[in-house]
């Protein structure tokens, strides 16, 4: 008695709070278990060496790291993940905002153009890949080529430019890239298109009665309005792009060209399945991890002092 | 003068469609040559180039259909979609009720624990989870069941802390009154999120099960690294990994290939179509949050 009023424990309270605790229990214990336990792994993974398979992982501290630090692959993977977030950056969003805005106006089929646009979105990567695969085939049967591309090319007076997309280092990554732009581009343009379309009109009639130009408007108005979309897509873009990989085993080959086509996720994963070294995957992991933080952190630093100025 | 502005908004006007009707080519043509190559025979495809082919052979889906199994990897894909939709559905719904509507200890230390989770990119956490799911005796049970629930379970939790922001922001801004008339006629907890919540939450739903299902049934990385055959066992692979594996058997069969790949993307673009007012809603909303 004296106990329960010292307290403010009451039992219907506590079974209460109980009862109301079951509703997030389950949701609870699926992410501890497959959320936070392999991210506690992954770092404690990252300073051993284990070969996945023998009951002793020897912590080896920071090795894995210093070795990262001078590994040309990994570096080299980064630089390739780079060069397609680079692309899908500008080539993909600049075409997404561009028919974003085509779309923002009273135009004969925009509701058509818009499901259109979102259907390579829908599709696997897996499925993507094989069918680009086929269109940019360079085999040949009798002095003809097979792939759409090629055959096109020959037909159109360009042979000059005909080659063998997916198997010369000079072109497998340019590929890669615009196949990923191909099939990333609907998201921007909806995501884009639903920001215009926030974007209150009085505010384009209002600066083009004080005189402002088409180019004057789109630069005063349109994007600053938008730069809040803009940042999420550029950061979902980069995200995507980063760690796009299926594309990669489905275009070049499982195996690839080797470094021409590797980005850190292949890496990690040949780390892991092709050498046994678990505690290096995950050290690459990390590694990657921070580096996609840091890049998202500083792109949304940058939209607050473009936002204040 | 006025004449000139028509002529430079017709000509701007005509400039637009040109651009929308090129990259709506650009998007359908490469389907469009998948599904006339798989209509191909492995000779002809060498020879015909025309857009329509001359022949056209149903054989190929046949053969993808019982030689390659697609209708196994269907079918395993059809039950790996639903089955962690559900638990998505019920998990998420579930838990983002609580977040939003009853009072516990810690209930905004377990929920900022979902919203960072779905902040901080992991890559290569694929790692650690097979560790685990090793550990756990998932990937080598001898009972496809066991493989087949460990990856259930992994993507119910991929799909897990989107659920709950989704439908914890849509339960914020539903208005209490029917529920407190609920509770006022002895309704249990439970009972309201049943029959109140639940049925409220409706629109939500439709693009939280949209969009699971898109992102499980096109998942490959997961099912390649948790989803190992058993010997003189049917095939437990979805369609993304099997048409890999396909891929590798007939390597140079292209329209047979074809007919694969076809089979994997038209039920996805037909829900999409039915489903696209969703999609585009809840990507849109998406958009304006974020």
């Amino acid at each position: 008695m004296s106990l329960s009023q010292q307290s403010s424990f009451s039992l219907p309270k506590f079974r209460d709070q109980l009862e109301s605790f079951a509703f997030v229990l389950p949701a609870v214990l699926i992410f501890c278990i497959f959320y936070i336990v392999p991210f506690y792994e992954i770092f404690k993974l990252s300073l051993q060496e284990w070969d996945g398979i023998s009951l002793v992982r020897t912590y080896i501290g920071f090795e894995n790291f210093k070795e990262l630090i001078s590994d040309h692959g990994w570096w080299k993977s980064m630089w390739n993940a780079a060069y397609i977030t680079l692309i899908a950056l500008t080539f993909q969003n600049a075409l997404a905002f561009a028919l974003a805005l085509a779309c923002d106006q009273e135009i004969f089929m925009k509701g058509v153009y818009r499901v259109i646009f979102f259907i390579p979105p829908v599709l696997s990567e897996v499925v993507v890949g094989l069918i680009w695969s086929w269109i940019l085939y360079s085999g040949m049967q009798d002095g003809q080529h097979i792939g759409l591309l090629n055959t096109a090319l020959a037909k159109i007076g360009f042979s000059n430019l005909i080659t063998n997309w997916l198997s010369n280092p000079k072109t497998v990554l340019t590929c890669i890239a615009v196949v990923h732009s191909w099939k990333g581009f609907g998201w921007g343009f909806i995501m884009f298109l639903a920001g215009l379309q926030t974007i209150d009109r009085q505010l384009y009639e209002a600066a083009r009665v004080d005189g402002a130009g088409s180019f004057s408007v789109f630069k005063n108005v349109t994007v600053p309005m938008m730069l809040p979309v803009i940042v999420v897509v550029m950061i979902l873009t980069i995200l995507g792009a980063m760690q796009a990989f299926v594309l990669i085993l489905t275009l070049a080959g499982s195996a690839g060209l080797g470094d021409y086509t590797a980005v850190p996720v292949t890496k990690i994963l040949a780390a892991m399945t092709g050498q046994n070294r678990y505690g290096y995957a995950c050290a690459m992991g990390v590694n990657f991890g921070m580096i996609l933080i840091a890049v998202s952190f500083v792109l949304k630093k940058i939209s607050e002092r473009m936002k204040q100025a | 003068m006025i004449n000139k502005y028509k002529v430079i908004r017709g000509v701007k006007a005509t400039l637009i469609h040109v651009l929308l009707l090129a990259v709506t080519i650009t998007c359908l043509f490469p389907l469009f040559w998948m599904a006339r190559s798989a209509l191909m025979s492995n000779k002809t495809i060498f020879t015909d180039k025309s857009l329509i082919p001359a022949e056209i052979h149903f054989d190929n889906f046949v053969k993808a259909w019982t030689q390659g199994q697609f209708a196994m990897y269907s079918l395993n894909s059809l039950i790996y979609t639903v089955s962690v939709v559900i638990g998505i559905v019920l998990v998420s719904s579930l838990a983002a009720y609580a977040f939003s509507r009853l009072e516990f200890p810690g209930k905004n230390f377990f929920f900022y624990m979902f919203v960072i989770a779905m902040m901080i990119p992991l890559p290569g956490s694929f790692v650690p989870l097979t560790v685990l799911m090793t550990k756990l005796g998932f990937i080598n049970s001898p009972y496809p069941f066991i493989r087949q629930l460990g990856y259930v379970l992994c993507m119910i939790n991929v799909g897990l802390s989107l659920s709950i922001l989704l439908l914890k922001t849509f339960f914020d801004k539903m208005p209490p009154d029917l529920e407190d008339a609920a509770r006022i006629d002895g309704c249990s907890k439970l009972g309201i999120w049943r029959h109140v919540a639940i049925p409220l939450a409706r629109p939500a739903i439709a693009v939280i099960v949209i969009f699971n299902a898109l992102n499980v049934w096109n998942e490959y990385i997961l099912a390649m690294l948790l989803l190992n055959d058993i010997p003189n066992h049917p095939t437990i692979m979805p369609i993304q990994r099997g048409l890999m594996v396909f891929q590798g058997t007939y390597l140079s069969d292209y329209p047979l290939l074809m007919a694969g790949l076809t089979i994997a993307a038209v039920p996805i673009i037909v829900v999409y179509l039915l489903m696209q007012k969703h999609i585009i809603k809840g990507l849109s909303s998406g958009a304006v949050v974020g």
